[in-house]
């Protein structure tokens, strides 16, 4: 047990530090080359580097391989490869905008490492009634969660510090929850994740001083839904989550087909101070920020602390859940 | 402020606590014990099927919920 500590301690060290290193040098480098979008929820032209997905493909994935060093194991190294193959649909993405189906498809196809190296428990576990055998089926499960949890992550990419701020609360609940079912090399693994997410979090929390892009957003979805599977904690992985999953619901039952969001009309517009207010078109989406200033608006960062309460919400209710896995009624 | 929305959060978790247990407790054992000689794909087919419509059961409450939310939101 003690071992296990040791190597928790060295590989979050590894994760949190890369990534609080090498992201000012990365928003530098991007600066002068001149890859920055602008912000368009800041008065003026205020211009922001993106993708800091390199800085977190760095830290993840650095921190990885130290853990599967010390922890050999074919479930670290589907995270590990999974990743990576999430970061590339993600980087694509980035230099050239693609259709709404490509992410979806191509990120079905990152989970091909998770199905060949056999990294998954084909049992389904529920709280309090036990788990169900679906080994066909599971198969399907696991083609279908890695899109949605990159694409969960990413479409909530929308204001500073929400796509990090979310990952690092979900992932910090995730991990306690897998400690809490004894499953600790995956609970290492998944803080690997939680402190990479929160040395991220630190550039671009209000105001943002980097992008992840779709690179590190898809990356961050990714890397959490192939812990959730190689960790069988499925069902806690999406409870911690839920405001994101929200966010999708929502915006897919106002919307009723898979579209890339840049294609969509903006939900949301500004009042002369600048604060987010829903929007009077009626072909707008509703999305989780909509449904926040619906009632009145609220400032970016309002909006943003109001996501990451919600999300704590949500991350208790997962803890809870992995307690209630121990129960059988 | 938005207790409707962690409203919105708690129903969803308790959805997902009773499909879980109608998962575990009705679908999964499931069987058509008049016919003995049914194929094990035919009846994992019947059972994805309870499934699905277990889902699409869920959305719609998700919806209503949705509409409920956003309808009561813009009008306070």
């Amino acid at each position: 047990m003690e071992e296990k500590i040791i190597v928790a301690i060295i590989v979050s060290a590894i994760a949190f530090f890369s990534i609080y290193a090498f992201t000012p040098v990365l928003i530098k480098f991007l600066e002068k080359r001149n890859l920055t979008v602008k912000d368009v929820n800041k008065i003026g032209d205020v211009m922001i580097p993106r993708p800091g997905g390199i800085s977190i493909m760095i830290g993840i994935v650095t921190s990885e391989i130290m853990l599967y060093l010390f922890f050999p194991i074919s479930e670290i190294l589907a995270i590990i490869i999974t990743s990576i193959l999430g970061f590339s649909v993600g980087i694509i993405d980035d230099k050239k905008t693609m259709g709404g189906w490509f992410k979806p498809l191509a990120l079905a196809f990152c989970a091909a490492p998770i199905l060949l190296l056999g990294a998954y428990d084909s049992n389904l576990d529920f709280p309090l009634f036990g788990s169900v055998q679906i080994p066909s089926l599971y198969l399907a499960l696991v083609v279908f969660m890695i899109p949605i949890t990159g694409n969960t992550l990413n479409s909530i990419d929308v204001l500073n510090g929400i796509a990090s701020g979310v990952t690092t609360i979900a992932s910090f609940a995730l991990a306690i929850s897998l400690f809490i079912l004894q499953n600790y090399e995956i609970g290492v693994a998944c803080l690997c994740l939680a402190f990479a997410s929160l040395a991220f979090y630190k550039y671009h929390k209000f105001p943002s001083r980097i992008f992840p892009g779709d690179s590190g957003a898809v990356m961050f979805g990714v890397t959490y839904g192939v812990i959730a599977i190689v960790g069988q904690v499925e069902v806690i992985a999406a409870i911690a989550i839920l405001p994101a999953i929200i966010n999708s619901f929502l915006f897919l039952s106002s919307v009723k087909k898979i579209v890339e969001h840049r294609q969509i009309k903006n939900p949301v517009k500004h009042t002369d101070d600048f604060k987010l207010k829903s929007t009077d078109e009626n072909h707008a989406p509703i999305t989780l920020v909509r449904l926040l200033i619906a009632k009145k608006p609220l400032s970016e960062k309002q909006i943003c602390n109001e996501v990451l309460k919600l999300t704590i919400f949500s991350g208790v209710l997962a803890v809870i859940t992995a307690f209630m896995m121990g129960v059988k009624i | 402020m938005n207790v409707k929305i962690y409203s919105f959060i708690f129903t969803m978790w308790i959805l997902m606590l009773v499909g879980g247990g109608l998962m575990t407790l009705v679908i999964g054992p499931f069987s058509l014990g008049s016919i003995e000689s049914i194929d094990p794909i035919i009846l994992s087919g019947i059972k994805v099927g309870l499934a699905l419509v277990l889902i699409f059961v869920w959305i719609f409450i998700l919806t209503k919920v949705k509409n409920w939310i956003f309808k009561s939101q813009v009008k306070s």
